[in-house]
């Protein structure tokens, strides 16, 4: 009797503790939705977790069972902790975006192995009573699907972003996708379907579904352009998040449905507001072609004019008003630190600086935030892109230092451009602009850039940090 | 098709949990500047790192080698998510630091 109370009480604590990891988790998630908490609510929800890893295994209980193998839980979790810090740690900025890709990608395939490992081990009782066709079975099919395809599509997009795997563009390859989609709902009404006395008779079914997810991660993320992962890794990450919850129904575990669900759903807004500020919907993003082929438009009318770092240095040293427009490009050279630098060298001269953001600078909205944050930017300097473009023709000098679609004026004029009707920076409304590119290379969305024509226009041909440093020391020449 | 309704009457209070953390995540995050967009996604990345939950309790009550050797993994694995998201986000938000 008083082991049982003990039991009782065991559980009573690990349910409290449940709902406190919800409770904060909700609260992380809250708060990281604003500048000043962010860093907090991200230790909160931490601590959530801490909580609620540390009371599972002290007093979970699978049929009055105690959790075994404590020794190698805690092997895992400490080589997973100090694998995950390291490369947390050491990955450069830049490189953010795949890193998230990549760790969504590893609680993606840790769904998928739970739901391949409970399998075999649904209970005989329940398929004697249900059959194969109940909540618990569905619950493990969908995890390891979702869970499959999130790490899949992770892994492609953590490759497309590193830039060694490129785009797979067919016209026929969303049918295929939609075919194997279909396999795979198939797949999963068969295994519910079939007459067994226990799950484990048909294990090697799971296997092959396995497989055809991988396949599917692998051809939903292939055909999307490099400039739409953003939107894809939120979307896969949303997905992981689904998959955790499956796992929550599996365990009737609060703390995983309450987790996995919240970021299911915040994972989906986020795709959709990160959606909208490009202006394109969610399923043009995933069946759209974007970027392909970059067909000639038209006629290049206009030349190409440079300029040299001395009439640039001067230029900007005697305008009034300087805005930057900074791109991957400048993220890419590391420069933005002696970006910084020149503003703070031109503010010394009087010259008012201000940083125009487009949402999707770099390679993830809120991406050259980050970027720039780093290198001490102050906030106050950064400003979208919507709330800035009304006071551009009043800027005497704009400087685009790496970055090309964002300010290319075909959103606005060529229907037929692919990013027609992106919210661009006006780029060409300035009196002076100054594009610093590495070369005339075409952007992300491989599309040509009338603005770099434009009478306005001078070019600064050169790697962003060493072309920066140059102008720098022009600048305090003067 | 009526395994299905035993399924919903049995986890009435999980599918409540479900309906209800849909309308919160929407209510959290819809108010989130650009800019944040990115550290959100990676603190919400962390947190379905909640997964590891899951991987403990089948590592637990693992007992063949095969299953201690996928269990450790996805304990591993999960452990990557949990640990990598909040660090990576924790190291973008130090950025956000208010101006000195």
């Amino acid at each position: 009797m008083d082991q049982l109370s003990q039991i009782y009480k065991g559980i009573s604590v690990l349910e409290i503790t449940y709902i406190i990891a919800s409770v904060l988790f909700i609260l992380g998630l809250k708060m990281l939705s604003h500048p000043l908490t962010a860093r907090r609510g991200n230790i909160l929800a931490a601590f959530g977790m801490g909580f609620a890893i540390i009371a599972t295994i002290l007093f979970h209980r699978k049929d009055g069972e105690p959790i075994g193998n404590i020794p190698w839980i805690i092997a895992a979790i400490i080589a997973g902790t100090i694998i995950g810090w390291v490369i947390a740690k050491k990955v450069k900025m830049t490189a953010m975006p795949q890193l998230v890709s990549f760790f969504n990608g590893m609680g993606g395939a840790a769904a998928a192995l739970i739901s391949m490992m409970e399998f075999p081990h649904v209970s005989p009782q329940l398929i004697a009573e249900q059959g194969m066709s109940n909540g618990h079975i569905l619950a493990i099919l969908l995890g390891l699907m979702i869970g499959t395809v999130s790490w899949a599509g992770s892994m492609i997009a953590y490759g497309k972003l590193d830039g060694w795997i490129g785009d797979l563009r067919i016209k026929w390859m969303k049918y295929v996708n939609m075919t194997i989609l279909a396999v795979l709902i198939a797949f999963i009404v068969f295994i519910m379907t079939r007459d067994v006395s226990s799950a484990g008779e048909i294990t090697y079914l799971i296997y092959i579904m396995f497989g055809v997810a991988v396949l599917y991660g692998v051809l939903f993320v292939m055909p999307i352009g490099g400039a739409d992962m953003p939107v894809v890794i939120s979307l896969l990450n949303s997905f992981t998040g689904v998959a955790a919850a499956m796992g929550g129904f599996l365990y009737n575990n609060q703390a995983m449905l309450t987790g996995g669900i919240l970021v299911g759903s915040a994972g989906t807004i986020l795709t959709i507001l990160m959606c909208r500020a490009m202006n394109r919907s969610l399923l043009n993003v995933i069946v759209g072609v974007f970027g392909g082929g970059g067909q000639a438009a038209g006629a290049v009318a206009g030349s190409i004019r440079e300029i040299t770092l001395s009439d640039a240095a001067v230029l900007l040293s005697y305008s009034k008003k300087v805005v930057i427009v900074p791109g991957y490009g400048l993220a890419v050279a590391q420069a933005q630190h002696i970006c910084h630098e020149l503003d703070k060298l031109l503010e010394e001269k009087g010259v008012e600086v201000r940083y125009a953001i487009h949402p999707v600078a770099g390679r993830m909205p809120g991406h050259m935030n980050v970027l720039l944050a780093e290198a001490d930017v102050p906030y106050e300097q950064l400003i979208e892109s919507d709330e800035i473009n009304p006071d551009l023709p009043n800027t005497d000098v704009l400087v685009v230092i790496g970055a090309n679609d964002v300010v290319n004026p075909a959103a606005e004029d060529d229907p037929s451009s692919p990013i027609y009707g992106m919210p661009i920076v006006r780029a060409r409304e300035a009196r002076n602009i100054i594009v610093m590119k590495r070369g005339m290379g075409k952007g992300y969305a491989a599309i040509e850039n009338m603005l770099f024509f434009n009478d306005k226009t001078r070019m600064l041909f050169g790697d962003a940090k060493s072309t920066l440093q140059n102008l720098v020391n022009e600048v305090k020449n003067l | 098709m009526e395994n299905i309704l035993i399924f919903f009457l049995e986890h009435r209070e999980a599918i409540f949990i479900v309906i209800l953390s849909i309308f919160l995540g929407i209510e959290v995050i819809s108010h989130v500047p650009a800019i944040l967009h990115t550290p959100l996604m990676s603190g919400a990345n962390a947190i379905h790192g909640v997964v590891i939950i899951g991987a403990i309790i089948v590592m637990g009550h693992a007992d063949t080698t095969g299953s201690m050797i996928l269990g450790f993994l996805a304990v591993v694995l999960g452990t990557l998510n949990v640990v990598g998201g909040f660090v990576v986000t924790d190291r973008m938000l130090e950025m956000f630091k208010k101006k000195k």
